[in-house]
């Protein structure tokens, strides 16, 4: 019988530990299917970092190095400038990314490091259960804005790609998300995007990808992708804040 | 060989060292008084097409560091005090990792901002860890410019040989000052393969991982346990100091770096008035001599010690262990920037000397 789908080789056979109905799983899966597809497997070193992805590492098979919390982006930074020919990542949430990494991610966009960053959005602090992020929305019921997000007393989401698009050296941002078929195909087109970006050479790419938390928004998996539509899209608009017409001549 | 003299301040003597050791990599953040070793980066990495980061903080510039490293480069940052406890946190992880890095601390005085002139009261947070976790770090405490050359240099051989970063441990006066240094013509660059580094797979068989992190306990327990067999392995054999007149001292004057340097001369004068003093200058802060000073102290010839140090009194406590009660350790130190004048320390040595009180 013909094989149709098969585990891709950019992840190792170590089964996830992401929680039901959490899209992190699809998310490591394109990233990976598109490096073997890419033929990049090879030549790319990841970067995890801290929160429900901490062991990133043990699901890509491509060299992976852990970075401290929010850290990731000056790592990848370290790695590329000394790798000039070999491709980088990061794979970081919204607490580590926008919150205790704020830094980081602004000045190696402003750089226009030549790396890629994945992004993934959930609106919550994962492995610390459930704490209010940076991207939590306004109303929205964390452990730590048990009351919902008070704008008076907590401030208000930060919009990460539209923030990065200001940037000169980030020359492709785009915000997906992974609720259906169609939409997960549009993310991993645009995790195709930025490796090519990169490998032309042009400058910092981001894709930010709205992503599910069931566990600590206390929902079921269906439930939860229909929140992130009905709630979370009208905050975070999907589409390409950057880039969309790049000419992604790959340098030779 | 020694070649010809040329006249260089510190600060641009490690940065040409750490260049002349292969250094190809390195990720700083603006701070006095280590600022040369920047700017002497900033232009050379630039004509030889290596790589000069200047971050947005000392964090991110250790964790440049860390990336660096991960893939295999040898890379530097410099910094001083109030920058080097930001980079703790990438310190705690480079040693979790196993990663070999050189980082240069031109110490000024704290705490807090504190002050721009030299002080050594980051003796603790250096040889102690300064970060989370039970690790250490190697340190080292140069007295001249020309040992800033060679131990520079040095420090990239032995953070390779242990993958463990390796942190030389200055001054203002250290950074600042400008002494003749001999370059040697061709450097000692040991070269260690790097197998486990995060250069892409290229074939291999199986992906390289660099962490730190090890969630079961028995695995982390085990990892620590790595660690503290590297850390005694290299107190067993990586120990450096320089031994003055020890041979009949009766008082042992125990001093580092800049304060070496005044005490060097206290030696002399204590001479003309017929006291023997001698000194032991430890060059690696950690590793300790604490076998050099333990067997000095048990010698009936001598008397006492002297710790002088630009502190409250940090390394006097490694002394106090290592003398174990054999003789009495006394204590000279200066704060805030300044430097003990030599007739403050003769006079101390005087006092010893007669059995009064100090």
């Amino acid at each position: 019988m013909a094989i149709v789908f098969e585990r891709t080789t950019g992840l190792t056979d170590k089964p996830f530990h992401y929680c039901p109905g959490c899209t992190h799983g699809i998310i490591h899966r394109i990233i990976a299917e598109t490096m073997v597809e890419m033929g990049i497997l090879d030549s790319t070193v990841g970067v995890a970092s801290v929160g429900c992805t901490y062991n990133s590492y043990e699901y890509f098979s491509c060299d992976m190095v852990q970075a401290a919390h929010g850290r990731a982006p000056a790592v990848a930074t370290g790695i590329k400038r000394s790798l000039k020919d070999k491709l980088v990542f990061t794979y970081q949430g919204d607490g580590d990314l926008a919150s205790i990494g704020t830094a980081e991610i602004i000045h190696a966009a402003a750089r226009g490091e030549k790396i890629c960053t994945f992004f993934v959005n959930n609106a919550v602090y994962g492995m610390t259960s459930g704490q209010m992020a940076p991207t939590t929305l306004l109303g929205q019921v964390t452990t730590t804005s048990p009351f919902g997000r008070d704008a008076s007393y907590q401030g208000y989401p930060i919009n990460v790609s539209e923030l990065i698009a200001q940037l000169t050296g980030a020359v492709y941002v785009e915000r997906v998300s992974l609720t259906d078929y169609k939409n997960v195909m549009k993310a991993k087109a645009a995790v195709k995007k930025a490796f090519e970006v990169q490998m032309s050479g042009k400058g910092f790419a981001f894709v930010e990808f709205l992503s599910t938390c069931p566990t600590n928004w206390g929902k079921e998996p269906c439930e939860s992708l229909e929140w992130l539509k009905e709630k979370m899209i009208p905050q975070y608009p999907l589409g390409c804040f950057k880039g969309a017409d790049l000419d992604l001549e790959v340098k030779s | 060989m020694a070649q010809k003299r040329v006249l260089m301040k510190g600060n641009e003597v490690i940065a040409e060292a750490a260049l002349r050791a292969g250094c190809r990599n390195y990720f700083g953040y603006p701070i006095t008084p280590q600022t040369e070793v920047m700017h002497y980066m900033a232009k050379k990495m630039v004509q030889i097409g290596g790589n000069f980061v200047q971050a947005e903080s000392e964090v991110s510039a250790i964790n440049m560091v860390y990336g660096a490293a991960a893939a295999g480069a040898r890379v530097l940052t410099s910094s001083s005090s109030p920058g080097i406890s930001l980079k703790q946190e990438g310190i705690s992880y480079i040693a979790g990792a196993e990663l070999p890095a050189v980082v240069v601390n031109i110490v000024r005085a704290g705490p807090g901002l504190g002050g721009i002139q030299p002080a050594q009261g980051d003796y603790f947070q250096a040889t102690k860890g300064g970060g989370h976790g039970d690790y250490r770090n190697f340190v080292i405490a140069p007295a001249s410019v020309q040992e800033l050359y060679e131990l520079t240099v040095e420090a990239f051989n032995i953070a390779d040989r242990y993958r463990m970063l390796v942190m030389i441990l200055g001054d203002g006066t250290l950074g600042q000052m400008m002494e003749p240094v001999a370059y040697r013509e061709n450097e000692n660059i040991e070269t260690y393969e790097k197998p486990w580094a995060c250069t892409g797979r290229q074939g291999r068989s199986e992906h390289n991982i660099v962490t730190s992190i090890y969630i079961e306990p028995d695995v982390l327990e085990a990892k620590n346990r790595e660690l503290q067999d590297k850390y005694a392995l290299i107190e067993s054999k990586e120990v450096r100091y320089e031994a003055i007149g020890l041979e009949d001292a009766e008082i042992v004057i125990t001093a580092f770096s800049t304060c070496s340097r005044i005490s060097r001369n206290v030696i002399r004068q204590a001479a003309e008035l017929g006291i023997k003093v001698g000194m032991i200058r430890p060059i690696t802060l950690w590793p300790f001599p604490s076998k050099i000073i333990n067997e000095t102290a048990a010698k009936s010839s001598v008397k006492a010690f002297l710790d002088v140090e630009l502190n409250a009194g940090q390394m006097v406590e490694d002394v106090r262990l290592a003398v174990n009660g054999k003789k009495p350790v006394y204590f000279h130190g200066r704060m805030g920037g300044n430097l003990p004048t030599q007739k403050e320390i003769l006079d101390k040595i005087i006092k010893i000397h007669e059995g009064g009180a100090v």
